[in-house]
């Protein structure tokens, strides 16, 4: 009976979905359509809302009668990870992605007030279509409520590397990430149908991107750490398929809250923009598109399904590629923005795109690479690790160096940039640089090290001089941003040059070193949780007079059969200690063991940089809070 | 460049991205990835035999004029039982097969001989598989096709199957 009420819901959300872009089409003739529009898009987010929570409501019951349980989920499995396996498989993320996407829009329908009302109501029909493309994806190919007859006596389980808390917030977290940038599509496409491209939009799209921009960065963060002590390797980022499929949304994503600030401040980049607002979520759709079809060998190749990648490829093809096309045979039309001094606020932050778009597309190339070869020469190859660092890193640097000045520019000229304000980092950044000398490490990682030292001390500078009591949220924002992008560098870089690693196969009683860490192999004991079972290995570490206890475990799922690593980490205030049990050889145990110096500033960066971009957003949304009331209130 | 056509780069490349991707969606990849050893001599290894009696496997004795089949097997693999009986309709074919044991101990491929047939000509042990790379491969069950100059002419990964019989003995004549 839930199915069916999830089912009916998701019909009765397609077809509003058509009723509001007819709407949309029809709008021209209609007088006060937003009024319309608004009642037609909520219904749609509130039907969808509960076709989510039918889905939620059947893996909690672990119902067994519906197909997408019986795979995807057991009834042993603790409540949080069958709360939790509703979005662990495909059509159930494509359930949430529906969801996100009808209720973005429903939101849109009721608090825009800025637009023109033709440029809102030709947004809100490209919001329509969207929904609807994705909604007949869900119902015609991937029906998450379909029934089994008869229902089978157990489920299959979820995926143990998925049983972890970490699973519970980063796919929904990402989701919301992606899918809020929607928005910011259905507003380009929106202002490129009526050439309304000015301030006022970009005033508009900003919230959107700065939301979806934070939960991306902290879906990120999340994603990161949870491979890092999940998979036991060791590593926070590993250039896997799908890690770029998310990288390459928010690296869009990033690119365009700077050239929003510009549009909106001065009326310039208007082109640019908008063309960005279309990668950005065309990266996301891309992405979606990747894992969904399988075509690249990904460790995320959870829901792969050719039918699928066709259907995400026809809806890619339609919405990006329409959107290509509006945007070049309208964007001559538009009016052009007002110039700009090369040396200035608006030169830096075209750096700034400039650098991003390059990342960008590095990263896209280097995850295509492979396909595209083969495609035209036969050749089967890999892109890896060493590409990705190799090109990234000098850019990163550059973009760093580059937030040392940008930010302290003036809008429109600055003739005499006071470039004595940046002497202090800059001599932090050469110190920092000489230092690195006194330990091997790659001429990257020095550098990293070096300007990750003098970012810290010059994304405050935008602080200096203002009374911090009075300086605009906004201002906060970004100062927290980038210093957070600091940490983050310095996090990198310190894990690719001071990290030890070591590798044994020790009998109980032995002892192995690593970094500045003594650690004594005690033994091990079978331990058995609520779904597994496992060996237990007890180490003692000691390093001067601290002595601390790790416990690894390798675990063994039954259903489906697999064995995960369980690492032991203690954080330090000056790295951690990581450490998993591997097989047994005989009477001796394999043992792996890192000490990884400031590792830890990698996610602390990275939750910095999205409180940043949180805390502008609560600034931006007061200080237009503001703006609009007075305007409302003259209309009532 | 003139504007439109900047205007209309971003959809070229695009429409790049859709060719590329279509393809690959069309055209099912092949996951085995193929030695870059074939069409190349085999480099230097020597396998002493594994049991009393029988001839081991060397690298420098593979120029004799003769072609081969080098299969590598392993007692303690299971796809290897599921290939045995391909290796002795082979060897009833007239190939002359010669085999790597990786990994293996003597009495348990005596053993395995005894219970799943006994198709080779030679049996080298390769304790540590120095071999097996040596040959660019990259597991167990394999088999190479080499000919009469030593040089590695075909690669078979995974079991040979009975559908895989006459692939294997076009490329044999080829060889002959």
């Amino acid at each position: 009976m839930i199915a069916e009420l999830g089912l009916a819901a998701l019909w009765l959300a397609a077809a509003l979905a058509l009723l509001q872009f007819g709407l949309a089409l029809a709008g021209a003739r209609v007088a006060d359509l937003p009024r319309m529009v608004a009642p037609v898009a909520v219904a749609q987010g509130a039907l969808t809302l509960l076709a989510f929570g039918c889905l939620i409501a059947l893996f909690l019951r672990t119902d067994l009668s519906v197909a997408l349980v019986a795979t995807n989920s057991h009834s042993d499995k603790p409540w949080i990870y069958r709360f939790s396996g509703t979005w662990g498989n495909h059509e159930g993320s494509m359930l949430l992605w529906v969801t996100v996407l009808a209720a973005a829009g429903a939101l849109l329908a009721l608090v825009e007030r800025r637009l023109s009302p033709a440029t809102l109501r030709a947004t809100l029909g490209a919001q329509a279509l969207l929904a609807l493309g994705f909604l007949s994806f869900l119902l015609l190919a991937s029906n998450p409520f379909a029934r089994l007859n008869p229902a089978p006596p157990q489920g299959e389980g979820l995926n143990p590397l998925l049983q972890d808390p970490g699973l519970a917030f980063h796919p929904p977290t990402l989701y919301l990430g992606y899918v809020g940038l929607s928005v910011a599509f259905s507003l380009a496409v929106g202002a490129l149908v009526t050439r309304e491209v000015g301030p006022a939009l970009a005033r508009a799209m900003r919230p959107w991107v700065l939301g979806a921009w934070v939960l991306l960065t902290a879906g990120i963060v999340a994603g990161s750490y949870w491979a890092y002590y999940e998979l036991g390797w060791g590593g926070w980022w590993f250039w896997d398929p799908v890690e770029n499929a998310s990288l390459m949304p928010w690296l869009a994503a990033t690119a365009l809250i700077h050239s929003l600030n510009v549009l909106a401040a001065r009326g310039s980049l208007r082109a640019w923009t908008i063309m960005l607002a279309v990668v950005a979520f065309s990266m996301s759709m891309i992405g979606t598109f990747l894992v969904r079809s399988g075509i690249l060998t990904s460790v995320h190749s959870f829901a792969v399904d050719p039918t699928r990648g066709a259907w995400v490829l026809a809806l890619l093809i339609f919405y990006t590629g329409g959107a290509l096309l509006l945007f070049a045979l309208r964007i001559g039309s538009v009016r052009e923005g007002a110039r700009f001094d090369p040396v200035s606020r608006e030169g830096a932050l075209v750096a700034n795109n400039l650098l991003l778009s390059v990342i960008l597309g590095t990263v896209f190339v280097g995850t295509l690479y492979p396909v595209a070869a083969e495609a035209l020469t036969g050749e089967k190859l890999s892109v890896g690790p060493p590409y990705f660092n190799l090109v990234t890193g000098p850019l990163v640097l550059a973009l760093a160096a580059l937030l040392f000045i940008g930010p302290l520019l003036r809008w429109r000229r600055d003739n005499r940039p006071n470039l004595r304000r940046i002497a202090l980092p800059t001599i932090i950044t050469v110190a920092v640089f000489a230092l690195t000398f006194l330990e091997p490490m790659s001429v990257l990682a020095r550098l990293g090290l070096a300007f990750a030292a003098g970012l810290a001390v010059a994304s405050l500078l935008p602080l200096a001089g203002r009374n911090l009591l009075r300086t605009p949220l906004t201002v906060w924002g970004m100062v927290i941003s980038h210093f957070g992008i600091a940490l983050a560098m310095a996090g990198a870089a310190a894990d690719s040059a001071l990290t030890r690693e070591t590798l044994v196969a020790a009998r109980p009683g032995e002892t192995a070193v690593v970094g500045p860490w003594t650690i004594r192999f005690i033994g091990v004991d079978p331990v058995a949780g609520p779904n597994w079972t496992a060996v237990e290995g007890h180490l003692l570490a000691t390093r001067g007079d601290v002595t601390l206890r790790l416990d690894p475990q390798s675990r063994y799922f039954s259903a489906p059969p697999t064995t995960t690593n369980e690492a032991a980490i203690v954080t330090r205030l000056d790295g951690q200690l990581y450490t998993v049990i591997g097989h047994r050889e005989g009477d001796r145990w394999q043992l792996r063991l890192w000490w990884k110096p400031l590792v830890t500033l990698i996610w602390l960066g990275g939750l910095l940089i999205a409180l940043g971009g949180l805390i502008a957003l609560v600034g931006r949304l007061r200080r237009e809070g503001k703006r609009v009331r007075p305007l409302v209130e003259a209309q009532g | 460049m003139n504007r439109k056509l900047w205007l209309a780069l971003p959809l070229i490349l695009f429409a790049g991205f859709v060719l590329a991707v279509g393809w690959r969606l069309s055209t099912p990849p092949d996951p085995t990835v193929k030695s870059r050893l074939v069409g190349q001599a085999v480099p230097a290894f020597a396998a002493a035999p594994l049991l009393p009696g029988r001839q081991g496997l060397a690298s420098s004795t593979l120029a004799d004029g003769k072609p081969r089949l080098i299969n590598l097997f392993a007692s303690w693999c299971g796809p290897c039982i599921a290939e045995a009986p391909a290796l002795l309709e082979l060897k009833r074919r007239g190939v002359t097969i010669e085999a790597l044991a990786i990994r293996d101990k003597p009495a348990d491929v005596v053993k395995f001989l005894r219970d799943h047939g006994d198709p080779f000509a030679a049996i080298g042990s390769d304790p540590v598989g120095a071999a097996q790379i040596a040959l660019g491969s990259a597991g167990v069950p394999e088999s190479f096709l080499i000919d009469g100059r030593g040089i590695i002419r075909h690669q078979h990964i995974g079991p040979i199957m009975p559908q895989d019989l006459a692939t294997i003995m076009t490329e044999w004549d080829k060889l002959r």
